[in-house]
């Protein structure tokens, strides 16, 4: 394997009394798009937001090119890390959400400029160029003046995904990107996911699209009860599952 | 008819003073509480419990009494608490922590109403919290905000009639005070009721207005 | 110069607080009811009614709620009676104002209630035979009733707040009594100390009521 770029070591979350995640270990390697498999209640998602630091985890540790994510200093000495931190870090990791989450009182491409200025400190004129640049890139440059609420879901989700990477991010966050879409727009958001990790993008995806997490991943991970049960490369991992687990999970999913 | 026309024409100068003091309470209420109410409504979403806890509390006992008793209680509790403020400006402070208290809920209602997913890809993108109060939360908001904000807004107009009870004299004393030498009730009454519904019909129709400006999000 | 809290002339004059504050709830109760009334007669006439019909409505809503409560209550209290060379008495005066403002806040709540109910339900009304009056008693009011509850809850709790208005036509209610007793022992500071939590605790009581009204009502949706 690569370099790690992401590395996670015995994670551990729960909400309440419920746990989430119960130690879980996963390594990303740079350019590597590794696909997080499970039923709803796995954890995956969770996992994806513990990594962005939009939940706080109990226990254990992710790096993210070498940085630990949620707290800092070490033993006795790890505290939480503040609001400035956590959004200095949140910057170099981009996120895509289920519900595109985009914001409706902007239009398309100062959806994209935002993070550019304000994070990034990038001129008007700088943010503006790079915006039209990705969102060329999705296939919107003709778009870009437009609201949120006049684009399909399929469109909206491609700005969301421009605003992402523009943010040239070292490490990319799917999180069920097509399960909000009608079935015939999940094609053109997967075209440019794939590009995108053909051109080396790192990427953590959770997704119910079998084929696409056969054709983009390099290695899939299968959660359930909040721990990984198998991981290996898509093609092997999907056709010849080892634990009963993953076999029924796979089973349910063809009858649907 | 003439005889009347002329006679309530006659009364508008001294109404005129009257009205621009209500103007004058109803800016400052406005102005001075929207500012506090913004604030402690941010606080109410997201504040710690210590900040949280107290401003509830105000928010709810203020909202819970009559306008009337505010004033008098905050107007007679004043020089108690060691404040000795002429009428004017106790019953101006009375008037803004009431409107304060109703701003606050409304502002912190606006803001809640937000789904969570706005404040995630804020934070995605490397948002700082008050970046993404300043522009994410607070712009879209604003939609929210307005509508009920400037029902209070007319709340506040008619309520700065009620400074007229400790001796200020805005339209309403003024209107009172021309009755006393005329002894024509009803058509005084009748045109102050006229002047305030003028002001604040105006202002629901801006208020109309901004709504309508705001609807990028079609629903 | 220090001052000190003394509530003894609050016990011994207590009695002009809780006659006034039975006398508050009454007025709340009178009104709120006529209120109804004429919100919900209105409503009705403003939803099936013609151009003109909605014109007065509207009007009469319109003109209400933009002018002062306090400016009313002068108004039908002085204003009127000069003009119609005609008196009443100061109660009677403020129940006649304050149900007309009730009425108008009120005219809004019902109709957009009414508007809420939803077609297939009216529908299903007629298509059993139903005459319009029939629709009207068995199918909207009853299926309003269940959307506008909360919105007429906080309507309440406004109107009882406002009943201290009638203080300043001398009407014996709660603020009345307060100001009375101010007035003849110059215990300001006790006085208010005392009455706003009465008017907060019974409006608080009000409100629960509602809630638990609306608990027995509205039966708890499951998603």
């Amino acid at each position: 394997m690569a370099e790690a770029l992401v590395s996670i070591r015995n994670l551990k979350k729960s909400f309440g009394r419920t746990r989430v995640l119960d130690g879980v270990d996963i390594d990303v390697g740079k350019g590597e798009a590794v696909v997080l498999i499970g039923a709803s209640g796995s954890g995956k998602t969770t996992l994806l937001r513990c990594v962005n630091a939009l939940e706080r985890y109990d226990d254990g540790s992710i790096r993210v090119d070498g940085v630990e994510v949620g707290f800092r200093g070490e033993g006795a000495e790890r505290r939480p890390r503040g609001e400035r931190e956590l959004s200095a870090i949140r910057a170099d990791i981009g996120m895509v959400f289920q519900l595109f989450n985009l914001f409706p009182h902007l239009n398309a491409r100062e959806n994209v400029m935002l993070g550019l200025q304000k994070v990034r400190g990038l001129t008007k004129a700088e943010a503006r160029e790079r915006a039209d640049h990705w969102l060329a890139q999705v296939g919107l440059a003709d778009r870009a003046e437009n609201y949120p609420s006049e684009l399909s879901g399929g469109q909206q989700q491609r700005v969301g995904i421009a605003r992402a990477v523009a943010m040239e991010p070292k490490l990319l966050l799917l999180d069920e990107i097509t399960s909000a879409l009608d079935p015939e727009l999940v094609g053109e958001v997967l075209a440019v996911v794939r590009r995108l990790a053909a051109d080396g993008m790192t990427m953590i995806v959770v997704t119910h699209e079998m084929i696409f997490a056969r054709d983009v991943g390099t290695r899939v991970v299968f959660m359930d009860g909040g721990v990984k049960v198998e991981e290996g490369a898509p093609r092997d991992l999907l056709v010849n599952p080892r634990s009963e687990r993953l076999k029924a999970f796979l089973s349910r999913l063809e009858m649907h | 008819m003439s005889g009347a026309f002329a006679f309530v024409v006659g009364t508008i100068p001294f109404l005129w003073q009257g009205l621009l003091m209500t103007l004058y309470v109803s800016a400052i209420v406005v102005v001075l509480s929207v500012v506090v109410g913004v604030v402690f409504g941010v606080l109410l979403a997201y504040g710690p419990w210590w900040a949280r806890w107290p401003l509830r509390a105000y928010s709810d006992i203020l909202r819970g009494t009559p306008l009337l008793v505010v004033i008098f209680t905050i107007y007679y509790l004043l020089p108690f608490a060691g404040l000795n403020l002429q009428p004017l400006p106790a019953v101006l402070l009375a008037l803004v922590m009431f409107k304060t208290a109703h701003v606050s809920e409304i502002a912190r209602g606006a803001i809640q109403s937000i789904p969570q997913g706005q404040t995630d890809a804020a934070k995605a993108i490397g948002l700082t919290f008050f970046q993404r109060l300043a522009y994410v939360i607070l712009p879209q908001s604003v939609r929210r905000f307005l509508p009920p904000w400037i029902n209070s807004v007319t709340d506040a107009v008619k309520g700065s009639s009620l400074v007229s009870l400790v001796g200020i004299v805005d339209l309403m004393l003024a209107a009172q005070q021309v009755i006393g030498r005329t002894y024509e009730p009803l058509p005084i009454y009748l045109l102050a009721a006229a002047i305030y519904f003028v002001i604040n019909y105006s202002l629901s129709t801006l208020s109309r207005r901004l709504e309508a400006r705001y609807a990028y999000i079609r629903e | 110069m220090q001052y000190h809290l003394n509530f003894n002339f609050i016990w011994r004059y207590s009695e002009k607080l809780w006659s006034g504050l039975l006398l508050s709830i009454e007025l709340a109760l009178v009104s709120i009811l006529i209120g109804c009334l004429i919100g919900f007669a209105l409503a009705v006439a403003y939803n099936g009614g013609g151009r003109l019909t909605r014109w007065l409505v509207a009007a009469y809503v319109e003109f209400i709620r933009n002018v002062p409560l306090l400016l009313l209550v002068y108004l039908v209290f002085y204003g009127i009676p000069s003009a119609g060379g005609f008196a009443y008495g100061a109660t009677e005066s403020f129940v006649v104002t304050l149900s007309l403002y009730a009425g108008a806040h009120l005219v809004e709540v019902f109709r957009a209630g009414l508007d809420a109910v939803p077609k297939g339900v009216v529908d299903a009304g007629k298509a059993i035979g139903l005459t319009p009056w029939q629709r009207l008693a068995h199918v909207r009011f009853p299926v309003m009733l269940r959307i506008v509850l909360p919105a007429l809850s906080n309507t309440f709790i406004s109107l009882f707040k406002d009943t201290s208005l009638a203080s300043v036509i001398a009407v014996p209610e709660l603020t009345y009594g307060a100001n009375w007793i101010k007035t003849n022992t110059f215990r300001a500071v006790e006085v208010w100390i005392v009455t706003a939590p009465m008017y907060l605790i019974t409006g608080w009581a009000i409100l629960a009521a509602l809630r638990g009204l609306e608990r027995a009502l509205i039966p708890r949706r499951r998603a």
